[in-house]
């Protein structure tokens, strides 16, 4: 039987942050656009971003795109693609400002503008002192700037497909991506949904950790969709754990409390990030932090009765400041830490956080898929942004805000290439006739599956397992078992059974369809993990404790088929600058 | 804990029954949320919807022994057994703990909920002092779970024409922001017998609020403004 098909110009899949930038631009441009997403857009995971969105404004001093380009390749530490990274640092200022143009409730200065506050990894003038660049409100800006998105795509109204769950890509014979296939939760109606255009805005994966800041809806359905179609996933050996989640509970603590004066302690009350960078301490660059606080955690001066976390210090900013500025971080602790920071310190660890890597683009935010010599060859009619897109602006390691940054800049750059695209290969090319069999035999595998495991078991196999063999400090002997054990669980995922077999809003098929997807984003972080023998950003490998230029100056590139692997260069020429030279990297 | 669930297939049943869970808690289990991913991975047909599972998205509200909140955020040590866990109370229920929200969003939408500012826009952000910026605390982080419009009777008798408190809130939280132009028109599009003035006052929307916001209090300025603009 084929499924029912519906004919756009562009099919967004994904509404959180870039998505709906993306989506606003493609309705504003009076195209045909169906927005597919599995929540109501503001429940998308843009929304728990707390602490800012990352623009050289200079509301608070001398600030200029080029201190923040230079602080963001030293923060990849050089494995971001320049090009990319000046694109996204001189887009930025405008985006916000637009941002604001919509009706951002950003926090102000006495003089009107947006206030900024220090992030990590931010400075003046390349690494001298640290400068405000965080353009926030309070610490809730990825609530605030997913609702602002959101209210401008119904003023210009965006078609939303809500509770719809995208299941395959569909590419032609020669590449050419033609849509997605997808499933309407609540009838359990499979549609083909074909589309001149198809951006990608489907978030991270970050669920395939055990100990995760993540929402459950992070399971990285676009790297599946992309590696079952055949598209590499870049760099996914680069995750950012984030230095403070809640102790226990993974709840996102954010970094603005160390940017607002915040600052962690060991178990003996030292202020141990003076010692493991001097200069910015507690602002360092997120993987710096994470792995002095493991470091502390290993060496047993770790807090509480295990020694297994540390404490973020903040009551000496007093109620006013935490009440302004940090009201969220107030109510969380309270509520999932049973703490009230205006007296005593919250219990921290490092946390899965990020994933730097996802499907390669490039500034134009073009999905890269090299063909033979040409590394640079992109998939005609694919686009992707955010969190799934690497395009690589965060290299080795993202910096605090640069997120919402990107969300903004690549969601809009990836509408406008896709608009062009449409101008240029106007009309609809023909479907392959098995356009939605990949997507139907999964399905019909899971209404027919026999003596198989549950959802729930296999998913939890990935979570331990990627957390105890791909964490903070990785081994080589546990990597290589790590990657035995994840293709063991890849084999067990492609039987997982389900009770419910129920048409109607069926959840427990929507899980399985997930882990389908997470099983592949496990994979090519832990294949690519064992095969990287340097340590650069945020990947430390405790047999080759250097970062190493000369080899592995070079983007990993990971397919689904037969596990491959390929490298592409980095990116080192800028658009318009020179190129920032890799260095040793300190802060 | 023993768990009372409403639970409710229209594929398959003829009518909603509640169904008892007893479930062995780990020490880590904090919050509501938690004992239903237990119960989920007993019985994998129990449909609720969550995300964030912290406070934030708004998708996992419902009815927990008699009043609405969010799972994520609702402390099990706070709850007495059985638990009785129902759907948000007032709009059509599709599938166990998950409701139809289309009423919701609708009357979400027909306020306007965006900036409404026709200068063109300057090349830099639109100035807006503290103080105008303060306006808009305690209106602008909701977070449209519906906890509120649904413990509403005014919103359960007329959810076509009343516009409920959680859409109420963001039309003042546009009205109030000092970028916006439109106050007026925004009056009038509340100033009708349902839409605005069904509210009577008598805050279960402030009660159910999971984060604290009063919607009655935005709902009491605009009245006021109507008022001040009629004299």
């Amino acid at each position: 039987m084929t499924p029912a098909k519906r004919t756009f110009d562009v099919v967004v899949v994904g509404a959180g942050g870039a998505g709906l930038r993306a989506a606003l631009q493609l309705s504003e441009a009076g195209l045909n656009v169906a927005v597919l997403s599995k929540v109501f857009p503001t429940r998308s995971h843009t929304v728990a971003a707390q602490g800012g969105i990352g623009a050289a404004l200079g509301n608070m001093g001398e600030d200029s795109w080029l201190w923040h380009m230079y602080d963001t390749v030293k923060g990849s530490d050089w494995l971001g693609d320049q090009d990319t990274i000046e694109f996204m640092c001189r887009e930025a200022p405008k985006l916000v400002y637009e941002l604001e143009h919509f009706g951002m409730p950003f926090d102000r200065n006495e003089n009107g503008t947006v206030y900024q506050r220090p992030f990590g990894g931010h400075s003046q003038n390349f690494g001298e002192r640290p400068v405000q660049r965080s353009c926030c409100a309070a610490d809730r800006t990825g609530h605030a700037m997913l609702h602002t998105l959101y209210q401008r795509n119904v003023r210009a109204r965006t078609r939303f497909f809500v509770e719809w769950m995208a299941l395959d890509l569909i590419r032609d014979a020669s590449g050419q991506v033609l849509g997605v296939t997808a499933l309407e939760m609540e009838t359990g109606d499979v549609m083909i949904l074909q589309a001149g255009a198809t951006l990608f805005a489907t978030g991270g994966a970050g669920r395939m950790f055990h100990s995760s800041t993540n929402a459950f809806i992070n399971t990285g359905d676009g790297l599946g969709m992309a590696a079952r179609a055949g598209i590499p996933l870049q760099d996914m050996e680069f995750y950012q754990f984030h230095p403070t989640g809640v102790y226990g509970a993974g709840i996102l603590i954010t970094e603005a409390v160390r940017g607002e004066g915040g600052y962690l302690l060991n178990k003996n009350g030292e202020r141990f990030m003076e010692r493991y960078a001097p200069n910015l301490k507690d602002l360092a660059s997120r993987d710096v932090v994470s792995r002095a606080m493991a470091t502390e955690i290993k060496e047993g001066r770790g807090a509480g009765p295990q020694g297994d976390h540390l404490m973020l210090k903040l009551d000496h900013l007093g109620p006013e400041v935490i009440d302004k500025r940090l009201p969220g971080i107030r109510e969380i602790s309270k509520k999932f830490a049973n703490v009230d920071p205006v007296k005593d310190p919250i219990p921290v660890v490092p946390t899965a956080h990020y994933m730097m890597g996802s499907i390669p683009t490039n500034y134009r935010s073009e999905v890269i898929a090299p063909r033979g010599a040409d590394k640079e060859a992109t998939v005609p009619g694919f686009y992707a942004a955010g969190e799934c897109a690497c395009a690589s602006v965060h290299g080795g390691n993202r910096l605090g805000t640069n997120s919402l940054t990107e969300l903004l800049v690549f969601g809009k750059s990836a509408a406008d290439s896709a608009i062009r695209f449409l101008k240029e290969n106007p009309g609809q090319k023909e479907l392959p006739k098995d356009a939605a069999d990949r997507s139907l035999a999964r399905l019909a595998r899971l209404d027919n599956q026999k003596n198989g495991e549950s959802v729930s078991e296999v998913g939890m196999e990935i979570r331990r397992t990627m957390q105890a063999h791909c964490g903070v400090f990785r081994f080589p002997d546990m990597l290589v078992k790590g990657v035995k054990k994840i293709h063991e669980i890849a084999d067990r995922a492609t039987r997982t059974q389900i009770k419910d077999k129920s048409r109607v809003f069926n959840t427990a098929r929507i899980e399985a369809l997930e882990l389908e997807n997470t099983i592949e984003a496990a994979r090519a972080t832990m294949v690519g993990a064992a095969a990287r023998q340097e340590s650069r950003g945020a990947h430390d490998r405790a047999d080759f404790h250097k970062r190493d230029d000369v080899n592995w100056l070079k983007h990993t590139l990971w397919y689904k088929e037969g596990d491959r692997l390929d490298y592409r260069p980095v990116h080192m020429k800028p658009l318009t600058v020179r190129t920032i030279e890799p260095k040793v990297r300190t802060y | 804990m023993r768990f009372r669930i409403f639970r409710y297939d229209p594929d398959k049943d003829e009518k909603p029954t509640m169904r008892d869970y007893d479930v062995a808690l780990d020490p880590h289990d904090r919050m509501l949320l938690d004992a239903l991913v237990r119960i989920k991975e007993q019985d994998d047909s129990l449909s609720l919807r969550r995300s964030c599972r912290e406070g934030v998205c708004g998708s996992d509200a419902m009815n927990i022994n008699g009043r609405n909140g969010l799972a994520c955020i609702t402390k099990l040590s706070d709850l007495k057994e059985p638990v009785e866990l129902r759907p948000l109370p007032g709009l059509p229920v599709i599938r166990d703990l998950i409701v139809d929200m289309t009423q919701f969003f609708k009357q979400y939408h027909s306020i306007k909920p965006y900036l409404i500012n026709e200068d063109p826009p300057p090349e830099k952000e639109r100035l807006q002092s503290p103080e105008e910026r303060e306006e808009l605390d305690g209106l602008y982080e909701c977070i449209l779970c519906a906890c509120c419009s649904t413990s509403c009777p005014s919103f359960w008798w007329n959810p076509d024409k009343f516009v409920g408190p959680a859409g109420l809130l963001q039309a003042y939280r546009f009205i109030a922001d000092s970028r916006d132009q439109a106050a007026g028109e925004r009056l009038d599009n509340l100033e009708d017998p349902y839409r605005l003035f069904r509210c009577h006052s008598i805050m279960n929307c402030v009660d159910a609020c999971p984060k604290n916001l009063n919607p009655t209090r935005a709902i009491g300025k605009i009245k006021e403004l109507m008022v001040k603009r009629s004299v």
